[in-house]
């Protein structure tokens, strides 16, 4: 093309695009518009989105799988036996639970939401929920704590299970004070304690 | 004191000179601000639907006290002017660049009976007015001592040296088709209904207007473009340019002083399109020759039709992206000015012939 022909096509070219983008602009200002008015309106997530760790302590029989499953230790278990005549009562999967969990904090700061934890769970009472809103001014604040027991209970079941101990350490002194001084007697006697389940 | 005698005072007051002086030039700036806060909320708003977003939703109804909260945040802000800042100019640029803005009010008709200044030489005053509001930026650029906002100053200021030439030109073609430099006396020519606007060739004989039809129109637009560079907005904001310049001459500007420059820009956005309304759509007068015409409905269509240039420009804002500068300096002295060159030859044959 000619100087003179571009110099007409360029002023025709650039008033035709300016036209063909305002057409676009302008087809856009009346189409609904995308935002969702988060606060008030919330857009609905994956049903297997993993978000914040929620615990159900019925459930927890105290196995630590879940803190040795996860890759970034947030995870702290502290269980507590219980004596023989304490019922701490059955899972939801009918299994009978046998230890205290006095403690059971998540670190929700260092969560990774990789949702390990929740694969090994036997009875299947750490699971991710779809709550995602738990920002706070403190970090502090977002160890969570699980554990349902208060500081008397585990106080007491902790001198329960002292106690338990102590005594049962003196049966076995007393057993073994017996099995010494009859030998040959010891092998049919019969179990010094029967335990009370 | 009766209320008789308080009437009596308040008479006495208002007819002294100095007074009604002072409450006549407070008037635009009533409606400046008033409008200033109207198209800012109306800007966001069309700039967001363009985007598809919504915009303000918060602050009252889909958000429009949103502009009132904005101004008492950069009333409630520090003055910051910085240490190594120019700083008279610093603080004397702001307030030079609005009263360069709000001058051209005065020669501005709002209706048949009210002119500012009835001065025979309104447009010309105009342009004066317009280019005392680059002294302000250049001012701003220069005292802030920062490369950006120089840079900023010096391309407005190059940019008004080019664009102020096609914009006079096409007030030169005004004024050879109407005789006159002043906006009333434009205005009352184009009066009658749509068919006198100058824009189609104003109310002259029909030969000589259809003659004259094709280049008011390419001045009309050229105009419309050159006065859009005139007021520093897209696609000709290179004095602002916030990708490359961080806003340009305001960056270090902060609280009451940049809340005057967006008044500034704001304003002068709504001047240019009342100057290119007055000039070429009939101004203050009806479209419909004596239906719903008068002083009242007067005002009415200068800021309806001031209004809609106004969306237009921020449609075009919101749509074109930034020119480079060479394209800046192409369009102006390759293609507007020898366009308009060419219309001024043409219509004073016509006229002449």
């Amino acid at each position: 093309m000619s100087a003179f022909g571009s110099y007409f096509y360029n002023i025709i070219h650039s008033l035709h695009t300016v036209v063909v983008g305002m057409k676009i602009t302008v087809k856009h200002l009346f189409t609904r518009s995308a935002t969702i008015q988060y606060p008030t309106v919330k857009k609905q997530i994956p049903e297997r989105a993993r978000n914040r760790l929620y615990v159900n302590m019925d459930d927890c029989i105290g196995c630590n799988q879940c803190a040795m499953a996860c890759p970034v230790d947030c995870i702290t278990i502290e269980t507590l036996k219980s004596t023989p005549d304490v019922d701490l009562g059955l899972t939801s999967k009918n299994t009978k639970k046998r230890l205290y969990v006095p403690q059971f904090d998540i670190d929700i700061a260092k969560c990774c939401y990789c949702g390990l934890c929740t694969y090994p769970c036997p009875t299947e009472c750490i699971v991710m929920t779809d709550v995602y809103e738990f920002s706070e001014y403190d970090r502090h604040n977002l160890i969570y704590s699980f554990a349902t027991m208060t500081a008397e209970e585990i106080a007491e079941a902790q001198q329960k299970l002292k106690q338990y101990e102590t005594e049962q350490a003196a049966k076995k002194a007393v057993a073994a004070a017996q099995v010494k001084v009859e030998p040959p007697a010891a092998p049919t006697q019969e179990p010094p304690v029967q335990p009370a389940t | 004191m009766n209320i008789h005698s308080l009437i009596q005072t308040v008479q006495s007051f208002v007819s002294n000179e100095i007074v009604l002086a002072i409450a006549l030039s407070i008037l635009p700036l009533i409606f400046v601000l008033t409008y200033v806060l109207f198209v800012l909320y109306t800007e966001m708003k069309i700039a967001a639907h363009i985007q598809d977003r919504v915009a303000y939703m918060r602050v009252g109804w889909h958000g429009v006290l949103q502009n009132i909260a904005d101004m008492i945040k950069l009333l409630l802000k520090e003055d910051i002017v910085p240490a190594s800042a120019d700083k008279l100019f610093f603080r004397l640029a702001p307030y030079i660049a609005f009263a360069g803005t709000y001058a051209a009010y005065a020669v501005l008709p709002f209706t048949s009976i009210f002119i500012g200044a009835n001065i025979n030489l309104g447009l010309f005053f105009l342009v004066a007015s317009g280019s005392f509001v680059v002294v302000g930026i250049l001012m701003a650029g220069w005292s802030s001592n920062n490369k950006w906002s120089l840079l900023g100053g010096i391309r407005s200021a190059a940019q008004m040296v080019s664009y102020e030439l096609p914009t006079s030109l096409a007030i030169v073609i005004i004024a050879m088709i109407t005789g006159s430099l002043n906006l009333q006396d434009i205005v009352r020519f184009q009066d009658g209904g749509m068919q006198n606007w100058l824009v189609f060739g104003g109310s002259l004989p029909l030969q000589q207007k259809l003659l004259l039809l094709p280049f008011t129109v390419i001045t009309f637009i050229i105009f419309l473009i050159s006065s859009n560079a005139e007021i520093n907005r897209t696609p000709f904001d290179l004095p602002e340019a916030e990708s490359e310049l961080v806003q340009g001459f305001f960056t270090e500007y902060s609280g009451l002083r940049f809340a005057m420059f967006y008044l500034t820009e704001y304003a002068n956005l709504f001047t240019v399109f009342a100057v290119a309304v007055s000039m070429f759509l009939g101004g203050w007068s009806s479209p419909f020759g004596s239906f719903m015409s008068g002083p009242v409905w007067g005002v009415f269509w200068f800021a309806a039709k001031s209004y809609f240039f106004v969306m237009v420009q921020i449609w075009v804002r919101w749509t074109l992206p930034r020119i480079r500068v060479d394209q800046l300096m192409y369009v102006s002295w390759k293609v507007l000015t020898p366009w308009l060159l060419f219309c001024l030859f043409a219509v004073g044959i016509i006229l002449v012939v």
